[in-house]
Formats: C-alpha cells, structure tokens, sequence
C-alpha cells in the first residue's frame, strides 16, 4: 500500500513538474529564440553596419549565454541591399517559415519603413538600429518595433544649433533624394530658422550618387555660409572629397555634415575632415566602458565599432534581459518590459524607451581631430559636449505617433 | 548677369564643363566595350570590375610598391590588360562558339567575383587617393573654379579616345583587326594569327577600362563597387551609340555627359534617369542607335 501510494505520489509529482515545465517552455514560440539580422551587407551602408554589426549581435548572444530560460538562441542574417522590396520580402519569409522572434539591423530608412509594416501586420518585432529617419518612430511608428541608436531629430538638434550659433546662418542643402534625407532636410530646416538661420537654396541628388561635382558647384554659386550634407554613408564621403578639391573651405564655405559615421572619417581620412561638427549617439573612446568594449569588438572585427554597431550589442543584450524577465517572446510583453527598465549600459546613457518606440538617451556633439592632434588610425573625435537625453529628442507633446496620446 | 532658363550664366557653364568631363569618363569605358563587342562580339559584363580593378591596382600600387601616379597611367592598364588577355585566352574563348549570351554571363560572373573579393579585404567605404603634386589646385576660369586634376582628366581621356580611333580606323593593324572579325577564316589563310589578335584586342579593351580607372582614382572614393555603379550607365550609353561604333561611342559618351550635367541643374531628382530615358527614345525610334549601321 506504502509503496502504492509512494509511486502514486512520485508520479504526480513528475507530472506536475513535466507539465509546469512546459508552460514555462510554451511562453518561449518553438522554445527557441529567433533573430534575424537584416542590414546592407554589400552596398554603401555596408560599412556602418553590415557584417560588422552582425558580429556585433554574435557578441551579444553569446555574453548572454547562447540561450535565454533554456532556449537556445539562434542567428541569421541576409542582404537586403538597400532595396525596400527585397527588405520586406526577406522578413515576410522569416516570419511564415523561420517563426522569426525579433529582426536586427535594419539600416536605410526606406526599408526599414516596408519592414515595420510587415512586422506590424504579422504582429513580430523588430528593432532599428541603423536608420535616421526620425519618421520611423513619429508617422510610421507601430506597437511592433523600436528604434534604439538615433534619428534625424537630434542630429539636427546637435550639429545644426551649434553651426549657427556659431555664426553660420545661411545654409545651402544638399539632401539624399529619398525618406532619411527628406527627414534630415525637414528637421534641419526647422533647427535652422528656430535659431534664426536660412536656407537659402537646396537641391536634392538621386541615391546613391558618385559625382558630386555639379551639386558642389551650386552650392558654391549660392553664396550660402554653410553648405548642409542631409546624405550618409558613401554619399557623404564623396561630397565631402568634392569640396575640398573644389576648394570650398578655402574659399570661405564650411560643410556641416549632419550624419557622419566613424567609418566615413576613417575612410576619408583626417587631413579632408579635420574639424567637422557632427553628432553622435555613442563614440568608442568617451569613456572607460565603452573603450573596453570596442577593444573586445576589435579583436574580433579588426576595426573599431560604429555607433550603430555598439548599439546592435546594447539593443540586443536588452531584449534578451526583457525575455529572460518575462519568460516570453511575446511582443508586446518584452516591449512592455524594456519600456519599464531604465537602459544604462556602456551604449545608452540615460536611456529610456518611450511609447513611441523611440529609445531617448544622451547624445555628443563632436569635432574631428586635426591628424596633428590624433594619437592612433581610430583615434578621430573630440567629443565637445553632451547632448541630456530628455532635449536630444522629438519631445513627445511633438509626436505623431498613433501610439501616443495628444 | 546673364541668365538661361533662370540658371546664372556662368554656373551654367561650369556645368556643361562638368557634363562634358563626366562624358570623358564615359567616352573611355564604353570605348572599350564597343571595341570588345565590335570585334569579338562579347558584351564584356566585365569592364566595370576591369575600371575597378584600374583604380585598385593605382591604389595599391601606391601603397605597397611606391608606384607614383605617372607610372601608375601606364602600369595599371598593362597590369590589367594582362588579366583580361588571361582571361580570354583560358576562359571566354572556350565558349566563343556559343550564344553570345554565355560570354555575357560568364563576365558578369567574373566582375561578382572580382567584386566580392575584394569587398572582403576592403570593405565599401573606399579609400582616399591622393591628386598628384603637379595637379594639385585649380584655375580660376571666370564662370567656375576648376580643378587642375579634371582639366587633365579632360584631356587625357580625350587623347586616349582619339588615339584609339586612328589606331583601328587608320593604320594597318586596325585593319587586320576589323578584317579578322569580318571573316577569321581568310584571315587566317593569309597567315595572319587571329586567335592571338583576338588576345590582344580584348586586353587592349580592358586596358582602356583601368585606364579610367587610373584617372578616376584620385576623384573617386576607390572602392570595390565603383565599377558596377558606372557600368550600367555605360552600357546605356554604347546603346544609345550603337554597339560596336567605336567613334559613335566617344561621341555618345561626351554627349551623354552634358545631357546629365545639364538634368544635374534642372531637374537633379532625375540625374540618374536621364540618359535611360535618351536609351528608351533612341531604342523605339533609331533601334540600331545613333552611330550603328541598321542590321
């Protein structure tokens, strides 16, 4: 009888352990947590994010532990070479056959506007990290992702206030012919004359573009003081190495680059970028956290990481704490959950995650090295000032987000 | 001041200077490419990678070998000349007897490859070459500051078009060339070495690419896809000239570079259109282009 009801009660007690077990399991979808890492691997962005920021991703995974409660976590990646179509069509696919848990990278604004629609329609996640466009998180924003590193908003903020307070009140801009330049152009124009600036001509070039020469000579025709850059990446670089063999900066003009990467200045060298204003989410060398980390993302890259990388590890190291917390992978869970921590890791200072999917944390102002006073290849920036994270960004009483309420 | 069409006249001229020194650029690349289709009949998908790989070859050059720019003007195109003969000896004439779209594939296949590996090394950002010492500085024109290093491009490009042509057109050896493509057989008969002149053109091709590459250098970000960003463009252009004309092609190539200079200042949202759509409105109205004799 005793040992009836031994093996009676033993049973039950694995049962129920099983069935706890997998309730716990149930919360995880496929008890395995899924990301995908979507970024131009081959174009002109391909450097400020790319194969570079999925290592950085890799990092992130395996400090976490390679699993979350568990259940292991697992990597892929694809090209979405610039193209909105071919962006949302990858995530689509990811999402009807892999079960995707979360998308990573995500780089130029126009894809990743295409690829939050699908993740809002199939109600997945995403989180941005590569983009500008400031729209992403106002017009466009979805319950279904965030948007972690910067956008367009504080960099207008940051490089055009200190540009025309400095003096430099009439502005010519030369903006990329598509969604992250409009909105850089928007926010500029608006910085620009709230400080009692002009823009006094504009023209905007088709993406990408090789030969700036023709713009170049506009806007020097222009008479304009400053000459704005709302492009990026390649773009950015080509311009500036036109100008300066334009003789631009000689003949009295100054460039305000208003999104420039780590990588750009490295490419382009310093001698062509000394004192550059520019704004930046995250420099590897401000301070102690942030150099050990970009020296552990070096000897794995060889390079020293982009903002945009750095913020790649921070996001993705936050999501995973989020599903640990809450044992699930449910959306609107883990994003409940990372809105209600405060984010402060060697990335985000300050950092908070708003209802609007915008993930506000200090942002620096910076000026680039002269070569006499750079001490090493990446030694580029001097960051000038902080930029609190409450005044970087679009205040939410501004925001046109469906998710806010005004 | 003079105004046209609302645009100060002298920006208006230091944009058709522009036009015409970007035509330049284009007047090398799809020269070579009628070259290669007008006698060997290949549509060289390759001739991006080949620009490229001008440009790489400079940069390197520079880098590791201490190879200065002037040397580099006559190094790299020889270098890469090389590579191609290679390349159409041991590749493209084995499938010389098929479609013309095997060779088509097959050099498209080979600019991906060229292309990606040295993605791998290089990364996209591209490297900064520096303009030589001589040409460093610039003019003050009257209507624009120009840069000594373009009016030398300018020039240069120029030359090489017009050398090129009087080669094929006017000498003996340029003869022989268009004879053996006519008719290789005779040739043949006559003792002439066809296959070898085959060699030799489609290097020589080639050559003129990196060539491009060279002068492009130090105006250009060099990076792996700044051949694959121009090529399409140049096609458009051989189009639009007629494939195989070789002086059709010089010309087309200057033309199509004013035209895009001029849209630059107008309407700069289309400046990578343009010349697709001169490609669309030359197709349906002159199929055979500009300069091509009608099939």
């Amino acid at each position: 009888m005793t040992f009836i009801k031994k093996t009676l009660a033993s049973s039950i007690a694995i049962a129920a352990t099983a069935a706890m077990a997998t309730t716990a399991q149930a919360e995880i979808s496929d008890g395995e947590i899924r990301i995908g890492y979507l970024a131009d691997m081959s174009g002109v962005y391909r450097d400020l994010a790319g194969p570079g920021g999925l290592e950085a991703l890799r990092m992130a995974v395996e400090d976490f532990g390679g699993s979350v409660n568990g259940a292991p976590i697992q990597v892929f990646s694809a090209d979405d070479r610039n193209s909105a179509d071919v962006g949302a069509n990858t995530v689509r696919e990811w999402i009807d056959t892999r079960n995707v848990d979360m998308v990573a990278g995500l780089v130029a604004s126009s894809v990743t506007i295409a690829v939050t629609r699908v993740l809002e329609e199939n109600d997945s996640f995403g989180i941005v990290s590569a983009s500008a466009a400031s729209s992403i998180t106002n017009e466009h924003c979805t319950p279904n992702h965030i948007h972690w590193v910067y956008d367009t908003y504080p960099l207008a903020n940051g490089t055009a206030q200190a540009v025309v307070q400095q003096g430099g009140e009439t502005w010519f801009m030369l903006t990329a012919d598509y969604a992250f330049g409009h909105a850089l152009e928007g926010d500029v124009t608006r910085v620009v004359e709230e400080n009692g600036g002009e823009i006094i001509g504009r023209v905007r070039h088709p993406f990408p573009t090789d030969d700036f020469s023709s713009y170049i000579l506009q806007a020097q025709g222009s008479g304009a003081q400053i000459i704005g850059l709302a492009n990026a990446g390649a773009d950015t670089v080509n311009a500036i190495n036109t100008a300066s063999q334009f003789g631009v900066v000689e003949a009295g003009q100054q460039l305000a680059g208003l999104l420039v990467f780590l990588n750009d200045v490295h490419a382009m060298g310093l001698e062509a970028t000394q004192g550059l204003l520019l704004t930046t989410g995250w420099y590897w060398d401000m301070d102690d956290e942030a150099r050990e980390w970009s020296e552990r993302y070096y000897e794995r890259v060889g390079r020293m990481p982009t903002m945009v990388q750095a913020g790649i590890y921070s996001s993705t190291y936050h999501y995973l704490q989020a599903v640990e917390a809450t044992g699930s992978d449910d959306p609107q869970t883990v994003r409940e959950y990372m809105m209600s921590q405060p984010i402060h890791d060697f990335f985000a200072r300050n950092g908070q995650l708003r209802e609007d999917g915008r993930m506000v944390h200090d942002m620096y102002l910076a000026r680039v090295k002269s070569p006499e006073e750079s001490e090493g290849e990446w030694d580029l920036y001097e960051i000038l000032t902080t930029i609190p994270a409450a005044e970087a960004y679009r205040p939410l009483s501004e925001s046109q987000c469906k998710l806010v309420q005004n | 001041m003079t105004m046209i069409f609302g645009v100060p006249l002298a920006v208006f001229m230091g944009q058709l200077l522009l036009g015409l020194i970007n035509g330049a650029f284009y007047a090398l690349l799809s020269l070579g490419l009628a070259v290669i289709f007008g006698l060997l009949k290949i549509v060289n998908f390759a001739h991006g990678a080949m620009y490229m790989l001008g440009a790489f070859a400079t940069l390197l050059g520079m880098r590791y070998l201490g190879i200065n720019f002037w040397a580099a003007l006559v190094l790299a195109p020889l270098f890469v000349g090389l590579l191609g003969m290679l390349v159409e000896r041991f590749l493209l004439r084995r499938i010389g007897h098929l479609d013309h779209l095997y060779g088509l594939l097959l050099t498209f296949g080979l600019a991906l490859i060229f292309e990606g590996t040295l993605v791998n090394f290089f990364g996209v950002s591209g490297a900064r070459y520096p303009t030589p010492e001589a040409l460093q500085g610039g003019f003050q024109t009257g209507f624009m500051f120009l840069p000594k290093y373009r009016a030398f491009v300018l020039v240069a490009a120029i030359a090489v078009c017009l050398v090129t042509w009087y080669i094929i057109e006017r000498t003996r050896l340029g003869a022989y060339l268009r004879a053996g493509t006519e008719n290789p057989a005779l040739m043949q008969a006559f003792g002439v070495n066809v296959p070898l002149l085959v060699t030799l053109t489609y290097g020589f091709g080639v050559a003129l690419a990196a060539f491009a590459g060279v002068l492009a250098a130090p105006l250009y970000p060099v990076s792996p896809t700044m051949g694959s960003n121009l090529l399409i463009v140049v096609f458009a252009v051989v189009v639009i000239g007629g494939m195989g004309s070789i002086l059709g092609a010089v010309l087309t190539g200057l033309g199509m570079g004013l035209i895009e200079g001029l849209t630059k200042v107008y309407y700069p949202e289309a400046a990578n259109t343009v010349i697709f759509l001169v490609m669309i409105l030359v197709l349906m109205l002159r199929p055979a282009g500009l300069f091509g004799k009608e099939a």
